[in-house]
């Protein structure tokens, strides 16, 4: 059996964080760049033009896109024919996170006792620490930087089933409508359907790290992307919330049956400033 | 065309902006943010004096990351203002004459903006590296154990940002979105 040292999986989660936040995804830059000929608003193509810039000069400089550098959602996908030494799996990636975080100048946004003192946890632990036992003998991980305005705007519906998929898509495009300019537009919008109120906010978020201008593999979910996307563009939020016709990159979906009784859709948005690195060990 | 503005703001100058003006600002602006804001209207409530005067003052809402070694500041863009709707009427009551963030300011707010005559200015979310250029000097004045949270005086030249709110009611998030906004099948 494969032997990894946890070791690595700590140094490996506190690069990804590091990168994450410095070096936006060349999808997004695409994105942007393809988005100044389409935005109608002059103050819109505007505000694209200074994300690119901060997004190269993040680069060039290695210094941080945007100051909220969020908390550290980490997702491993564990190999079942991996056998991890040197400690505990959970532990590493809290010390990678710590590396990272101090490391890298990032910002430390985790507070404990949230609803009381709120008191810094001073190295932004503990990670959001989603674990997932697949076939063979790697180990991925992916370090996505969530911050927290556009988290903020994110909701989950509980929705009867006989509200239906009309009902499913109001629910989208009026959490989008009531997010306005706060999540910092334009977003991703990550949505779960069906499962569990836990499970369907968990395919919300995992579903903003596909690839901006993918086509979702299910036709029926293809075609709803697209009429979410277009719904939402309509609402004429624009970049920065400013007004404009580019208020979303993209829309993605994941879905799972739901219970006989239920109907739950989760909404994760995502702000403009995407970040997530992966790698493989 | 960007105009350029200097701080202290005065209600004449405030009384020239009108919301989708854009504004290049130089000079002094404070940061604050959520527990900075607590604080300074619980000294307010308590009738105890501030740690900064902030009659003509913009408050920035925001929390840097930390700066590398010989940098002034770390990226240093806006964060959601909506949070900070509690208490920024207690401040623009004291002479606060403008706040830099982003996001929807609710009617309480806005009413005060008319009442103190005052202005919500946006600088663009997620735009944190590039606005930290404009920043030419930072250290912290009050609440240093607040971290990113501390109040910090900044000295900013040509800080890009738009209005927002002006002191007359208008509001460029409802009137740009209208303009473009789309009803049924186009």
């Amino acid at each position: 059996m494969r032997e990894l040292d946890v070791a690595r999986v700590a140094d490996a989660v506190a690069k990804l964080a590091i990168d994450a936040c410095n070096y936006l995804g060349d999808d997004i830059v695409a994105f942007f760049e393809k988005a100044i000929d389409r935005e109608q608003s002059d103050t819109g193509r505007d505000v694209l033009a200074q994300l690119l810039e901060n997004a190269n000069l993040a680069k060039d400089t290695h210094r941080p896109l945007c100051q909220d550098t969020g908390l550290a959602v980490v997702f491993l996908e564990v190999g079942q024919d991996v056998h991890l030494v040197g400690g505990s799996l959970e532990d590493a990636v809290n010390a990678g996170v710590s590396k990272g975080y101090t490391e890298g100048y990032l910002r430390k946004s985790a507070v404990a006792d949230p609803i009381g003192a709120r008191k810094n946890t001073g190295d932004n632990t503990p990670a959001m620490l989603h674990t997932r036992i697949v076939p063979g003998d790697k180990v991925r991980i992916i370090v996505a930087t969530k911050g927290g305005g556009a988290e903020n705007m994110s909701a989950l519906g509980m929705l009867k089933p006989s509200q239906g998929r009309q009902g499913a898509v109001d629910f989208i495009v009026d959490t989008v409508s009531k997010a306005g300019p706060n999540p910092c537009p334009p977003i991703i919008v990550g949505v779960g359907l069906g499962g569990t109120f836990e499970k369907a906010a968990y395919m919300a978020k995992h579903a903003l790290l596909r690839e901006v201008g993918s086509t979702n593999p299910e036709p029926r979910l293809a075609e709803l992307e697209d009429e979410l996307e277009k719904r939402c563009n309509d609402l004429g939020i624009g970049p920065a919330g400013l007004g404009g016709t580019v208020s979303v990159i993209d829309v993605f979906i994941e879905e799972l049956p739901a219970h006989i009784a239920s109907m739950p859709v989760a909404v994760n948005i995502q702000c403009h400033s995407a970040r997530h690195k992966e790698v493989v060990l | 065309m960007d105009r350029k503005v200097t701080t202290p703001l005065t209600d004449e100058v405030v009384a020239t902006l009108h919301a989708g003006d854009r504004l290049l600002i130089t000079g002094i602006v404070y940061t604050g943010r959520d527990a900075a804001h607590k604080r300074l209207v619980d000294l307010i409530d308590k009738g105890e004096p501030l740690p900064i005067d902030i009659k003509g003052q913009i408050i920035y809402f925001v929390g840097p990351t930390p700066p590398k070694p010989g940098e002034a500041i770390g990226s240093a863009g806006p964060t959601t203002s909506g949070r900070m709707d509690a208490y920024s009427p207690k401040l623009t009551a004291l002479g606060l004459k403008g706040m830099i963030g982003k996001g929807s300011r609710n009617d309480a707010v806005k009413e005060a903006l008319k009442r103190d005559k005052a202005v919500y200015l946006g600088a663009t979310g997620g735009a944190g590296a590039l606005l930290s250029q404009r920043i030419v000097s930072a250290k912290v004045v009050a609440y240093d154990d607040l971290g990113p949270e501390a109040i910090r005086e900044l000295e900013v030249k040509d800080f890009p940002v738009v209005v927002i709110n002006d002191m007359y009611g208008g509001d460029l998030y409802i009137e740009g979105r209208k303009k473009y906004e789309r009803k049924g099948d186009s």
